[in-house]
């Protein structure tokens, strides 16, 4: 089997996640370009089409990027090729239930 | 299309100038009360539209007023031929005065229909589908003429997203965008609860300092109401759908819906349901509820609306055509009874965003010369509008 079988994007090279593109298996490696990075990960668990996955490992509390830009924090460490999704990843906007814990 | 700056369509020309792609005569019941019989109306008379809400009483302040220029603006839609404008007699949201406004400003014909002042629901139903009937066939006669693309303005919307809607088809719809935008006519983004996390990169693209000011304030506006439901906006937005379709977090779907916006200056921000004072990308603020963004644009005056969607959905307006975008091809097969365009072909790779923008001007080209969308084919009426205070 070759390793590029399965489809994924980066965005942008400030990304730490990718999009899957097709149903993927869990240990399944994927290689990705996005300019002039190339990335190679090894996927600790299946990830659905549509579905994001880390290419870089990303501590708690650390900003997830897509697109270049912040879709929202870790509240875990994450290693490359995990699932990054709402387990993993918290929005940080529009959060009224976290009035009065945040200043 | 024959020339690269100007793209033609057949179009039907109101007395107010402006061109309509549809010809429909519109029911317009202003009160919940009034929805039913003017669903009878439709049923005996054809070529009449009409559609079913709850609004139109015990509203009061920006409420009343924003519930008001959503009727007047359904009612002057150049896609609408002509009006009955149907009340019950009591309400708040006289019908009245909605009829007055919409013939003062369009100059189309209006006919104004009371169910108690006709006797009850028999006799109102008579009534206006006679009118309704006379008003049918005079729009019949109207013919078509040849008109440009820069007096359309399209609406552009995302719902049911899923992770390729940032990927494919709102990249393709912001192709679309500025190839309108640069033939002269009207883009309006909306939704601005899904701008959330993206309004930084709206705020580059203001033509000037008061509309990046206003960017901020909008923003901040609909970020405020989450905070005042002491929720997390995520328990709403992104939906259950599109976060089994990837999306984990309401900046990640604003970053993909920003895209619909192309590259172009922002020229204005309007409000609810307001027509734009300005050609090129307007923003209208809006939720991100599907219908209640529909109906915000269609009236402020859009003829045709853009769609995109990774879930796939029913959605369309009862006055104007509603072009539905798959994100990607499985859904596109799925749901292959609502959807009109797949712009899935990018995320397999088959072709590029840019050769699917200019499929996509074509569509808006052959629907506006009449050709039908699924929406319309299926009779998908919706209509919403959103409520900003409490009813009483």
């Amino acid at each position: 089997m070759s390793t590029n079988q399965y489809h994924a994007v980066i965005m942008n090279p400030a990304d730490n996640v990718a999009t899957a593109l097709a149903d993927i298996p869990a240990g399944a490696t994927v290689e990705m370009e996005v300019q002039d990075l190339h990335f190679r990960v090894q996927l600790q668990a299946a990830i659905e089409f549509g579905h994001k996955f880390a290419v870089k490992r990303i501590g708690n509390g650390q900003n997830i990027l897509k697109y270049g830009e912040i879709i929202g924090v870790a509240i875990a460490d994450i290693e490359p090729g995990e699932h990054v999704h709402i387990h993993n990843l918290e929005g940080k906007r529009g959060r009224g239930d976290k009035l009065g814990q945040a200043k | 299309m024959d020339k690269q700056n100007s793209v033609k369509f057949w179009g039907y020309r109101r007395p107010d100038g402006r061109v309509g792609v549809r010809n429909h005569v519109l029911i317009l019941p202003t009160i919940v009360c009034a929805t039913q019989t003017a669903r009878q109306i439709t049923e005996l008379v054809q070529g009449t539209v009409s559609m079913i809400h709850q609004h139109g009483c015990a509203q009061v302040g920006a409420d009343y007023e924003q519930t008001f220029r959503t009727y007047v603006g359904h009612g002057t839609n150049p896609n609408v031929y002509g009006v009955v404008v149907l009340g019950l007699g009591c309400e708040t949201h006289q019908a009245r005065k909605i009829a007055d406004e919409i013939a003062a400003q369009s100059g189309k014909p209006v006919e104004l229909v009371s169910i108690q002042e006709n006797g009850g629901t028999l006799s109102a139903i008579a009534k206006g589908a006679k009118v309704a009937a006379q008003m049918v066939q005079d729009a019949s006669a109207l013919m078509r003429e040849e008109c440009d693309f820069s007096e359309l303005i399209v609406a552009t919307e995302c719902g049911g997203s899923d992770a390729c809607s940032g990927l494919s088809a709102n990249p393709a719809v912001g192709v679309v965008s500025d190839l309108i935008v640069d033939l002269g006519g009207t883009s309006i983004l909306a939704e601005t609860t899904e701008l959330i996390g993206a309004e930084h990169l709206l705020a580059k693209r203001a033509v000037d300092d008061k509309v990046a000011k206003r960017v901020y304030e909008v923003i901040d506006a609909m970020e405020k109401r989450a905070f005042s439901m002491g929720i997390d906006i995520r328990t709403g937005n992104p939906s259950p759908g599109n976060i089994r379709g990837g999306l984990s977090s309401l900046e990640e779907k604003s970053l993909g819906a920003a895209n619909k916006s192309g590259t172009r200056p922002l020229q204005e921000l309007i409000d609810y349901a307001q027509r734009p004072t300005k050609k090129g990308l307007v923003w209208m603020d809006t939720p991100g509820h599907d219908i209640e963004q529909l109906s915000g644009m269609v009236a402020g005056g859009a003829q045709v609306v853009l769609f995109t969607s990774g879930r796939g959905t029913p959605t369309g307006s009862p006055i104007a055509p509603v072009i539905k975008i798959a994100t990607n091809s499985r859904m596109f097969k799925n749901m292959g009874d609502n959807m009109d365009v797949n712009a899935g072909t990018i995320i397999e790779g088959t072709e590029t965003i840019d050769s699917v923008g200019r499929r996509l001007l074509e569509e808006i080209r052959q629907v506006s010369n009449g050709k039908l969308t699924k929406a319309e084919i299926l009779k998908q009426h919706d209509f919403g509008i959103w409520r900003i205070g409490p009813t009483f």
